[in-house]
């Protein structure tokens, strides 16, 4: 893949971040409406001064008209975007690259999704008309293969790999209860995990990521202007995406045990920030952790730990709050909760948090490294999108 | 010399052990089991299934008219042999017509085959009904079969020469059934007692004489029909030999209806095969069918026979059930509806977007990459490896078998019958294919297990059948790994 990317060229100078979790007294212009102002405020905007928006949902809506008329916007271009979970991410993407190529001066990202008036648990798509000879299985169960196939190409025995999922769960409990806009604000202990009912393969609800109603956005500017807006711009170093291809699912050669989409897209984006030895750069990663095993395969496919070792990693606590590279500090997707188009978003805004120092105390990262990662992905195993992003306070 | 090609049946996996009925209803049942179609078989999939292994048994043989026998049809008005036909990758010159709705389809459609020209496969499937603790419910039994009919030739010849026939038929109400309903009513037994032993004794002195026999130069004599009283009075006045009658699977697989002729005709040509070193051949077969009337075929095995080797027998087929509980029973066949699990049922599938995809769809086809060799499922036209435009050969994988690389089981998904058991699966040969397994018990699949697929039917919405392949486990072949 050759990037030029945008380093340094864009600058995030306002967000915002509902509350996640079952919100049944708000529809998804109630999400929209709260997370724009929030971010309108931060940045000291108000919308008429952002030249163009981009609007990321999966299925709560069609058309830039669902974010132009809640907020009612006038004469605005609005673009909406889909790209499975990886929807939020890409809205950002869009509008940092609309501003990066001259076309705007201010544009907006927002990500919003109203997933709880579908009277169904989990995520449930409609799907174009089709010879009904797709997979029809949950995301849950397409991940579940993950585990096992790791634990096997590694020699991890069964009551090991129970203890490593375990204990990724309750990390981002424990952080997600130090979070007063997460959906799960619970610590919730290994036990307690580990006796949660089977929900596929031998993933329980506790290895799950909950969906959730939210919506969370950001504001971007070239960056010579960030600090017409606030004295402490995230800077964008990269993004990247990949759209995997699909041949994981009837390629032999594919072993379940890495997300060759999500590699490709760590080398681009540490290639276009300078990033040479994340584990050591990075003050903070918020990674897609829409299951246990997917976030310990993603801490080798971002280059977080070698291949092989991630398991060890986890259980030596590497990825906790106060670890070498705190994962997740939000409390991701498995805490936070999961409102598919606005979780890339709300990546960035723990980034956006914990860089400026503005975490609350229970969580604020103390580092001296100035680099954030966010990894959002969408779809399943050897069928994936994938995005990354490095973000940090500093110049050059 | 006309006569049989090629035969096979197919029983599905599932039994219900009669017992059950009884003690969760303390009336009803009976002694030993029946075969019980599962939630994604139908008379359509039995079929395809029956259908398969009597190609395969004959793979120079190729059938020049295809023609389905059902009482329990998936679809009415639409043709469901043509379900079949795409299945089987037949070619389009190949008609395939329905025999519906009467018990006595079967067989008719067998004579009629047997005295049309030409190369014949005739299959005949059903699924019997009937009410909770009713006799139906326990006689009846689920299975397809297949006889490829036709002439001696270029292909291989005959392994059983039809002798010729005899017919009774006669006006009277002993079962009847309106369309849709899907419990069959009976009359007084002793009626339809009376009227079949006299019907029975008219079409076999009739047969006899017509190809010159009598009773006792019968070999194996095959009685069968859905009125079980009759079909034991028969046997005392048809003057055959002691032990010439052969096990009507009825203890086993139940009376399957339409099927049970083809199938019980199958069963008695694969033991002759199998024994043609001991007993040799020119052994002469009598089917008895009771249905409305009575219909008596007469065969005599020919000495090609001898290399007639059946992918599947029957008997290996009665042999490798596993029990399904009467409440799974009761449910599969829509007499109890249980909770679905809370998730979204599946939606319509496209008729147009069917059609584009049938050799996927109905005949399991993909693609191989001619430059690098990549296996692709569903087909493609770009390669995954080396980026081969429109440069792929048809890859027919119905056939191939495979073995699980890993597997998971889905509590949550929508299923007519959860969990969903699913596994990657990669073939001999080459190729992935991510794929539902059926006829497998939850906790029961390793990886390294060996598979194969069968087509099945998915799920039903808008009144559409959705069909498509499956794996199911060779338990033959098994590997036995560590369980997941």
């Amino acid at each position: 893949m050759s990037s030029h990317g945008i380093r340094d060229r864009v600058a995030i100078v306002g967000m915002g971040c509902t509350t996640f979790g079952e919100q049944w007294d708000k529809g998804i212009d109630d999400l929209i409406v709260e997370a724009a102002q929030e971010t309108f405020e931060s940045a000291g905007l108000t919308k008429d001064k952002v030249d163009a928006y981009w609007f990321g949902t999966a299925q709560s809506g069609m058309s830039g008209i669902t974010l132009a008329r809640p907020l009612q916007l006038e004469n605005k271009p609005v673009t909406r975007v889909e790209n499975y979970c990886a929807t939020g991410a890409e809205a950002l993407r869009a509008a940092a690259y609309a501003v990066a190529s001259g076309a705007y001066d201010v544009a907006m990202a927002l990500g919003a999704e109203k997933v709880k008036d579908g009277g169904y648990q989990g995520l449930n798509s409609n799907n174009p008309p089709n010879d009904g000879t797709a997979r029809t299985l949950t995301a849950a169960a397409m991940f579940s293969m993950v585990a096992p196939a790791y634990a096997a190409k590694y020699g991890i025995d069964e009551d090991q790999m129970t203890d490593v999922l375990a204990t990724i769960s309750s990390k981002n409990h424990f952080n997600g209860a130090r979070n007063s806009r997460a959906q799960f604000r619970k610590e919730v202990s290994k036990e307690t995990i580990c006796a949660s009912p089977r929900v596929a393969g031998g993933l329980g609800v506790f290895d799950c990521a909950g969906v959730a109603d939210g919506a969370a956005a950001a504001i971007v500017v070239r960056a010579e202007d960030a600090h017409l807006y606030t004295d402490k711009p995230l800077y964008i170093k990269g993004l990247s995406f990949v759209a995997g291809n699909g041949s994981g699912l009837i390629d032999p050669d594919y072993d379940y045990t890495h997300f060759p989409e999500c590699e490709a897209a760590a080398i681009d984006a540490y290639q276009q920030a300078g990033v040479t030895d994340p584990r050591r750069q990075l003050a903070l990663a918020e990674v897609h952790d829409c299951f246990t095993p997917t976030e310990l395969v993603l801490m080798e496919d971002l280059g977080f730990a070698a291949r092989g070792n991630a398991w060890k990693e986890v259980l030596a606590g590497t990825f906790a709050l106060n670890g070498e590279l705190p994962v997740n500090p939000d409390g991701g997707l498995k805490s936070f909760g999961h409102p598919v188009g606005a979780s890339g978003l709300r990546m960035f805004f723990e980034c956006w948090l914990q860089l400026r120092g503005e975490a609350p105390p229970e969580r604020q990262i103390h580092t001296d490294r100035t680099l954030a990662l966010t990894h959002n992905l969408g779809g399943y195993p050897g069928e994936m999108v994938s995005f990354v992003s490095v973000v940090g306070t500093e110049l050059g | 010399m006309r006569g049989i090609l090629s035969a096979a049946g197919y029983v599905p996996y599932r039994r219900l052990d009669r017992a059950e009925i009884n003690r969760f209803f303390g009336t009803g049942g009976g002694k030993g089991t029946r075969a019980v179609a599962s939630h994604d078989e139908d008379t359509s999939t039995f079929g395809v299934e029956a259908a398969r292994l009597a190609l395969r048994a004959r793979p120079d043989l190729e059938p020049g008219a295809l023609w389905f026998a059902t009482s329990t049809p998936a679809y009415l008005d639409k043709t469901n042999a043509t379900v079949l036909h795409a299945a089987l990758r037949l070619p389009s010159a190949v008609p395939a017509f329905d025999f519906g709705g009467a018990l006595r389809s079967g067989a008719g459609a067998l004579q009629a085959a047997l005295t049309n020209a030409g190369t014949v496969l005739v299959v005949s499937a059903d699924t019997r009904n009937g009410l909770a603790t009713s006799g139906d419910e326990s006689i009846g039994g689920d299975a397809g079969a297949a006889i490829l009919v036709g002439d001696d030739g270029p292909g291989g010849d005959v392994i059983a020469e039809w002798l010729g026939s005899g017919s009774a038929t006669d006006e009277f109400l002993d079962r009847w059934r309106l369309p849709g309903e899907q419990r069959s009513k009976l009359w007084e037994e002793r009626f339809g007692e009376t009227r079949y032993l006299a019907l029975g004794r008219e079409a076999w002195e009739r047969a006899l004489k017509n190809v010159g026999l009598t009773g006792d130069e019968v070999d194996q004599v095959i009685i069968t029909g859905m009125h079980s009283r009759a079909n034991k009075a028969l046997v005392r006045h048809l003057g055959i030999r002691e032990g010439a009658l052969h096990d009507d699977l009825a203890g086993t697989v139940g009376q399957s209806g339409t099927a049970h002729p083809g199938l019980l005709l199958a069963g008695v040509l694969e033991e002759e095969a199998g024994n043609s070193n001991d007993v040799g051949t020119e052994r002469v077969i009598a089917l008895v069918h009771l249905a409305d009337g009575a219909d008596v075929f007469l065969f005599r095995t020919t000495d090609a026979l001898r290399s007639f080797q059946p992918p599947r027998t029957v008997a290996t087929q009665v042999g490798d059930g596993a029990p399904v509980s009467y409440g799974k029973f009761l449910s599969w066949r829509g007499m109890v509806d249980l909770e679905p699990p809370r998730r979204p049922e599946p939606q319509r599938v496209s008729s147009s977007a069917a059609w584009r995809s049938e050799a996927w769809k109905f005949g399991f086809v993909g693609s191989r990459d001619r430059t690098s060799g990549a296996v692709h499922l569903p087909p493609a036209r770009v390669s995954m490896k080396g980026g081969a435009t429109d440069d792929m050969e048809p890859m027919p994988m119905a056939d191939a078998k495979g073995t699980v690389v890993t597997f998971t089981v889905d509590r949550m998904v929508y299923s007519p019958s959860p969990p969903v058991v699913f596994a990657v699966v990669d073939f001999d040969g080459g190729g992935r294919f991510p794929v539902e397994l059926t006829d497998v018990d939850d906790g029961s699949l390793a990886i390294g297990d060996r598979v194969e697929m069968t087509f099945r039917r998915l799920f039903t919405a808008d009144g559409i059948h959705d069909y498509f392949w499956k794996a199911k486990p060779i338990r033959t072949e098994r590997k036995g790994g560590s369980t997941q």
